[in-house]
């Protein structure tokens, strides 16, 4: 049944020849596979995998699957897998994805990806009735004690950190604004992260404001024009508002920086960079595990260390090499646990 | 012929709604007799499934038998969203303050929050009306922005899951105790006591309203305040009891979505709809295509419950967005309260023979 | 909060009140007249969502800001058609055939961004227009004199619903039909008619807040309104049915809604009490409506369907 060694390995190789043309394309080296710089003008979409597995697949999430943020950071990560899920999305809410999970699972569908943090509960009670579906479930850092549920989280303080410490190269002191939706969950810890690593390298501390939304644009729009007529360099945000923030961020060429999803299909110029959600690591392992015939019982994180959090430069911004390569050491203190970005 | 009419038109209405909704599912390349057969499938498929459209239609139940109070009182109450996340709040933070009381006693204790924090929140807009003539369109509205902030604050700070200050930052809370947990009524099913509950409601507003003064007071003053008002009743003290019992309703809805989930806690994902499923809403349409008749809205409301969890089939089947549920709802309720006058046309026409 | 009375900040929080109200000006002026025919619409949101999209979409397709316009307003007018068929001829329960207008629009708004759109693709923002010789102004010109076409259009519908509702015969035939449906008929005034063009009236201004919203922040999403009509509908009521208040209920709403998140921005509310920040506006609302506390009396046959017998 260990089918997908191969598999893994011709990823592998193909990752490590894509991350060596676009080294040689941008003429910068020491890429550690935790950044990856695009080629200006290429398309960030991405391309269907070759196929890692025979199992089905079924996919239930909050909001759309293509919102350039936290739903099609799944969809991405399983199309670079090869796999074509069944999805119920925009089911924010629970009762409802409720229903669907439970539905894919009595329709026999093998692994059913619960993609959002308010399913857990639901979750708990339709795992135990259907013991020989595998359920993977997150953002989550635990699996409530099941043994057929596989939960996965990212640790988006890091890059958050990253994304703060360019911010700060770039900025020299001066403001910066941050697009905050409700004060929970992993929007918090992308914004502490993103202060931490701000005021490590000596920046003031970014300005934040929490909307109280995570779907109201207006309120977005105007929280960026409040940092930016508050003298802000520089933007960022997490939530499917900030759509908003982005246009605002592009109406006063100022510099933007995103989380989840690649957001240069938002503003060409402007992204200088965004971490990326390669959900698809843990995916692959849990796949693994699923295919021995260990269907849950364990946590798995994304992180820069495991290369599930891809810090994606734009190519198109035009960013200095030498914060380029600042970038890379951070991230490889991060790696080793020199620096703690929360 | 006119009470062949009378049954006929609303049903003939929402056919006409559903060619509508075939129409759409046409246009989007899928075949429609597959989308109803999915949609039936989906709420009536199985017991299980009859169960859960049961479950889904208690909350529209609660909400629609507080409603008819309300708008038999000549009360708009569209505050039902935030009466009921007010109500599951303090049912909420009941279950999580006495844990260890015996199931006997706390139970009831939570439903009781949920009427009070419920009643509470409506009380509000009550008060606000009777006494300093601030229209209740305008209040219930208003306050049901100010209940999901308050949700999204206690969820995050005093009633988060202690393990969620280190792990994700969820705003839930932990997994209630047991014992508040709503009796399941057949096992194997998610049929619980909160549907029991909401019968039990609707047939006490009947009662209320038809069979006691007080029910007689409120709708005198909802018909006519001036003539209530000259008969010597206190039009203030009943718009603020109409609001009140209204609230008290839906906050009860707010703890049968807590204690009757499968989950037992209440967690936010920033808005109203992701907890109530928007039965603040949902509600009054039962209610107004039961007739504002608390007894007919029991299965007005099972009726919407199945095009709701219809809906999940739907989407889940033919990849249809539940969007076209949500249309196809509006269109339902457009079709049927337009369809009151056509049956006075019916009638007119073949005399009256009623 | 010394921070927050430098010149720049008051500008900008001006400017940002300003064009947060914008879309609410124009739906709640709209719906005012529709109230004072005596029609209550609380489809505002639904029909806003759909002129949203339809703005949206044609700007995607033609970045024709002023087709994009077009569109709002006249998918507003093809929903007041609808919705005058729905409460005139077939005399529906107003209350319950505004909520069917806004889950139609709610989810056909939706299905159609899906089908025919899907990822979120930003449109160019509505152009400023910057008013000869006022923008110039120092910081009053920045504040009021710089904003996108549609919010001087907003603003200068508030005179003119007014005079409309004042001193036209038809805003005559509207106020007399919201009040006494009977007298006006027996004086020979089409109840049907002047209601119609009422409802015509407030769902195309609805339809063009919705275009203004999405044209605006030049991007559509699901339920991009997030509530915002139905705000609109209580702010008529804010306004007790007269242009020039429900303007001072919009700019109110709008005003606290953009001083709050600067004071976010400056740390004057500190991060931890975020939420608290976001009750503001309608809080605030609320209150300003107790103490102003005018008793004013609506349209007495608001929400009532006229026949003759």
């Amino acid at each position: 049944m260990n089918i997908h060694r191969p598999h893994r390995l011709r990823r592998l190789f193909a990752l490590l020849f894509a991350t060596a043309l676009v080294a040689a394309a941008c003429g910068s080296d020491g890429d550690s596979g935790a950044t990856a710089t695009s080629e200006c003008g290429t398309d960030t979409s991405v391309a269907m995998g070759d196929s890692v597995t025979d199992l089905t697949f079924a996919l239930v999430a909050p909001s759309a699957k293509d919102d350039l943020a936290f739903t099609q950071s799944m969809v991405d990560s399983l199309t670079r897998l090869g796999i074509e899920p069944q999805i119920t999305d925009g089911t924010f809410i629970v009762e409802e994805a409720a229903a669907a999970i439970r539905g894919y699972a009595e329709e026999g569908v093998d692994v059913v990806i619960a993609h959002g943090t308010q399913y857990g509960g639901s979750l708990a009670e339709i795992a135990p009735d259907f013991p020989d579906t595998s359920f993977i479930w997150g953002t989550a850092t635990d699996t409530q004690g099941l043994d057929n549920v596989f939960a996965y989280y990212p640790e988006a303080d890091q890059g958050g950190y990253v994304n703060g410490w360019i911010a700060a190269e770039m900025t020299d002191g001066a403001a910066m604004g941050v697009v905050g939706p409700v004060e929970a969950g992993d929007a918090v810890a992308y914004v502490n992260g993103f202060i931490a690593g701000a005021t490590a390298n000596g920046a003031p501390a970014p300005s934040v404001v929490y909307t109280g939304s995570f779907s109201d644009v207006a309120l977005a729009t105007e929280t960026a024009q409040a940092h930016v007529d508050n003298g802000a360099q520089v933007l960022t945000g997490t939530s499917q508002s900030t759509v908003g923030a982005v246009n605002v961020a592009a109406a006063n060429d100022i510099p933007w920086f995103g989380t989840q999803s690649n957001q240069e299909a938002w503003s060409t110029d402007l992204v200088v960079a965004s971490q990326v959600y390669h959900w698809d690591v843990v995916l692959d392992d849990m796949i693994e595990s699923i295919e021995g015939g260990t269907l849950g019982g364990e946590a798995m994180a994304i992180t820069l260390q495991n290369g599930g959090l891809v810090i994606e430069i734009n190519g198109c911004y035009g960013l200095d090499d030498s914060v380029v390569d600042g970038a890379e050491g951070i991230i490889a203190e991060i790696i080793d646990g020199t620096i703690d970005p929360t | 012929m006119s009470r062949l009419a009378g049954a006929f038109v609303p049903l003939g209405a929402a056919l006409l709604a559903f060619v509508f909704g075939a129409v759409m599912i046409l246009a989007l390349g899928e075949n429609p007799i597959d989308g109803l057969l999915a949609i039936i499938d989906g709420a009536f498929g199985s017991g299980e499934r009859i169960a859960a459209t049961a479950v889904r239609a208690t909350p529209l139940l609660l909400v629609g038998a507080g409603i008819t109070i309300a708008f038999r009182a000549s009360v708009i109450n569209i505050g039902g969203e935030g009466q009921i996340i007010a109500g599951a709040l303090l049912s909420t933070a009941v279950a999580l303050w006495l844990p260890d009381l015996p199931k006997i006693v706390l139970l009831p204790l939570v439903i009781l929050a949920g009427l009070v924090g419920g009643g509470f929140w409506g009380a509000i807009p009550g008060a606000l009306k009777a006494y300093a003539s601030v229209n209740e369109i305008l209040s219930t509205i208003m306050l049901n922005i100010v209940a999901v902030q308050l949700m999204n604050y206690l969820l995050r700070g005093p009633m988060i899951d202690p393990i969620e200050v280190e792990g994700t930052r969820i705003p839930q809370t932990e997994r209630l105790t047991d014992n508040a947990a709503l009796p399941t009524l057949i096992e194997g099913t998610r049929l619980h006591f909160g549907v029991i509950l909401a019968i039990i409601a609707a047939v006490v507003v009947w009662v209320i309203l038809w069979r006691t003064p007080t029910g007689f007071r409120l709708r005198a003053v909802g018909h006519n305040p001036d003539a209530a008002r000259a008969a010597g009743m206190n039009v203030e003290r009943n718009i603020v009891k109409a609001l009140t019992m209204s609230g008290a309703l839906s906050g009860l809805a707010g703890v049968v979505l807590v204690f009757g989930s499968e989950s037992l806690r209440l967690v936010t994902d920033g808005g109203s709809a992701g907890f109530t499923g928007s039965a603040g809403f949902n509600g009054i349409v039962a209610a107004l295509f039961g007739g504002l008749h608390p007894l007919w809205t029991i299965p007005s409301s099972f009726l919407f419950g199945s095009l709701l969890t219809g809906a999940t089939e739907l989407q889940r089947d033919l990849q249809i967005p539940n969007a076209l549920a949500i249309a196809l709802n509006g269109l339902i309720v457009l079709f049927v309260v337009s369809s009151d006058r056509a049956r006075g046309w019916i009638k007119d026409r073949f005399g009256a023979a009623t | 909060m010394s921070d927050f009375f430098t010149l720049t900040v008051l500008v900008g929080t001006l400017a940002s009140g300003i064009r947060t109200a914008m879309p609410y000006l124009l739906a709640a002026l709209g719906e005012t007249v529709g109230q004072r025919s005596g029609v209550l619409n609380l489809g505002v949101d639904g029909v806003m969502l759909l002129g949203a999209f339809g703005g949206y979409y044609t700007v995607l397709q033609t970045e024709n800001h002023w087709l994009g316009v077009l569109v709002g307003l006249a998918i507003g007018l093809g929903m007041g058609l609808v919705y005058a068929l729905v409460t005139i001829v077939f005399h529906a329960e107003q209350g319950i055939s505004g909520i069917g207008i806004f889950l139609f629009g709610l989810g056909f708004s939706d299905l159609l961004f899906q089908e025919l759109v899907g990822t979120p693709r930003p449109i160019k923002p509505l152009p400023k227009v910057e008013i000869p010789l006022l923008a110039d102004i120092p910081h009053l010109g920045p504040a009021f004199f710089q904003h996108n076409l549609l919010t001087y259009v907003a603003f200068a519908l508030v005179p003119l619903t007014t005079w409309m509702l004042m001193k036209t015969t038809f805003g005559m035939n509207v106020r007399a039909v919201g009040e006494n449906p009977q007298a006006a008929d027996s004086l020979g005034v089409s109840v049907a008619q002047t209601r119609m063009g009422a409802i015509l009236f407030g769902n195309t201004m609805a339809g063009l807040a919705g275009a203004g919203l999405s044209l605006q922040l030049a991007i559509f999403q699901h339920n991009l309104t997030n509530g915002l009509g139905f705000i609109a509908v209580a702010l008529v009521y804010f306004g007790a049915w007269r242009p020039r208040w429900v303007l001072a209920g919009a700019l109110l709403y709008g005003m606290v809604t953009a001083t709050r998140l600067r004071w976010q921005s400056l740390d004057i509310i500190p991060r931890g009490a975020s939420d608290v920040a976001a009750m503001a506006p309608a809080i605030i609302t609320i209150l300003a409506l107790v103490l102003l506390a005018s008793r004013v009396r609506g349209p007495a046959a608001l929400t009532k369907p006229f026949s003759r017998h």
